[in-house]
């Protein structure tokens, strides 16, 4: 069992229960909150996310969490995971139903896959392509599969800030990171034993 | 590359699980959770839950240490999901938006829809504009009657005289997300899957196709990923069969060249 405290941030979105009962299983403690209290006992937090971007910055934005995001993230630098979109709400900007403004934590855009007649969602397991060395994917192979939904993904500004890669008709960011924030588009909760093993990697990192 | 996905599918009666054969007689196979667990353990791509019940009581009729009676389906659900992690899909007796919410929120990711389609299908398109496609399963009964596919309502028990490719091409359109396909007359059999309704159905609408009904050996899996365009392929009853049944499988399927995920029994 890792010694974290982990904050789930609670916004509405659908799979926050999947999150605790996976992440539970791994740290010292985990709570579901969407209160700055919480959020400053933690020592690792966690931004899951099922939906569409818009929808979701417009939760977060209602709930008065950005600042203390801000202040948790950037100024003290804690671990901080977005799970899908949650990954996906770290760049500037959306284009998913308009064009909506992100956290702006990572550089990038997000856009639609270009899948050409592949289906979209692009729903199921795939594997990693181009993986970096990072203590967050210690383990991982190309190998690996994680399971995904989605329609959109991240388009980085810098390619130094992609840790992981994955091809759906296009290759796209699975993993980005950029010193302590980390975006993964696909459901690690969802992903059995890789996804296990990453989620436990993140609660490794100070 | 994506991968196709192996998946079992649970039937619920009355808070047990069962074995299902044409869709009317059943086999008591015991409490729902430790089963979902072992399953998932045995490197499920996803589980698909079907409430089969034709009434809302659910007793399991003991009280095992750790393994309280359940009375309702979302205390099952609300197990399941905490010894599952993979997707999960709930499926049975939806009727309403509030249906969905409440199993979504004990820890469903999708749900699955079908007589509530037949009745109402701008149903579907309320339920993917409120959760997304991503979460709405219809789900169609086909049985071939007199050398024809029609699709059945309630419980596979009642004809509705359409086509199986009409309508999936409608509840496409109205936002389903995927589609799980059944069939009545291969239900418990063990012969195969009707490969003719997989084909025509997979290749007529673009979301996923989710094969179900007569699974009686692994190849019958590798049939179906060979000969038609379905997405995914579910089985029931010989998931309970054999030990490490679903690993079985899915090494079955690796060693014959198939796009599946590769087992992993860590």
């Amino acid at each position: 069992m890792n010694e974290a405290k982990v904050c789930i941030i609670d916004y509405g979105s659908g799979n926050v229960q999947s999150v605790y009962n996976m992440i539970s299983l791994l740290a010292k403690e985990t709570v579901i909150s969407n209160e700055d209290k919480d959020l400053e006992k933690a020592t690792h937090v966690i931004l899951p996310g099922v939906g569409a971007f818009g929808a979701a910055m417009e939760k977060i934005k209602a709930l008065g969490i950005v600042d203390g995001l801000k202040s948790i993230v950037l100024r003290q630098k804690k671990p901080f995971l977005g799970i899908c979109v949650g990954m996906q709400v770290l760049a500037d900007r959306g284009f998913e139903h308009g064009e909506f403004t992100g956290l702006g934590f990572i550089p990038g855009e997000v856009k639609l896959l270009k899948t050409g007649d592949l289906r979209l969602p692009h729903i199921g397991w795939n594997n990693l392509v181009g993986i970096k060395k990072h203590p967050l994917l210690e383990g991982m192979s190309e190998e690996t599969d994680f399971y995904y939904v989605n329609s959109y993904h991240f388009a980085a500004g810098s390619h130094e800030n992609v840790l992981g890669q994955c091809v759906y008709g296009e290759t796209f960011a699975s993993i980005v990171g950029r010193d302590n924030i980390f975006g993964v588009q696909f459901h690690p909760e969802k992903s059995q034993k890789a996804g296990q093993r990453l989620l436990t990697n993140f609660l490794k990192l100070i | 590359m994506k991968k196709k996905r192996l998946i079992p599918v649970l039937l619920l009666k009355n808070g047990f699980l069962v074995q299902s054969k044409e869709f009317n007689r059943y086999q008591n196979l015991g409490n729902p959770a430790t089963a979902v667990k072992r399953i998932s353990d045995w490197t499920s791509d996803e589980l698909v839950y079907l409430d089969i019940s034709r009434d809302d009581v659910y007793d399991m009729r003991r009280d095992d240490i750790k393994h309280p009676n359940r009375t309702n389906i979302l205390e099952i659900i609300r197990d399941i999901s905490q010894v599952c992690h993979v997707p999960i899909t709930i499926g049975g007796k939806i009727r309403t938006i509030e249906d969905i919410r409440m199993r979504l929120r004990s820890g469903a990711d999708k749900i699955a829809i079908n007589t509530k389609a037949l009745d109402d299908v701008n149903f579907i398109t309320q339920a993917a504009k409120e959760f997304g496609s991503q979460c709405i399963v219809v789900s169609i009964d086909v049985k071939f009657i007199d050398g024809k596919h029609v699709v059945m309502r309630d419980g596979g028990k009642v004809s509705t005289g359409l086509d199986p490719v009409e309508w999936a091409k409608k509840v496409e359109a109205a936002g389903a997300g995927e589609i799980l396909l059944n069939s009545v007359n291969r239900d418990g059999m063990r012969q195969g899957y009707d490969i003719e309704l997989l084909k025509k159905v997979s290749e007529a609408i673009k979301i996923p196709v989710i094969a179900l009904g007569g699974v009686g050996e692994w190849s019958h899996f590798k049939e179906a990923l060979d000969q038609t365009n379905v997405d995914a392929v579910a089985a029931a009853n010989i998931f309970h069969y054999v030990d490490q049944s679903v690993y079985l499988a899915r090494k079955y399927l690796v060693e014959h060249c198939c796009n599946v995920r590769k087992p992993d029994l860590l």
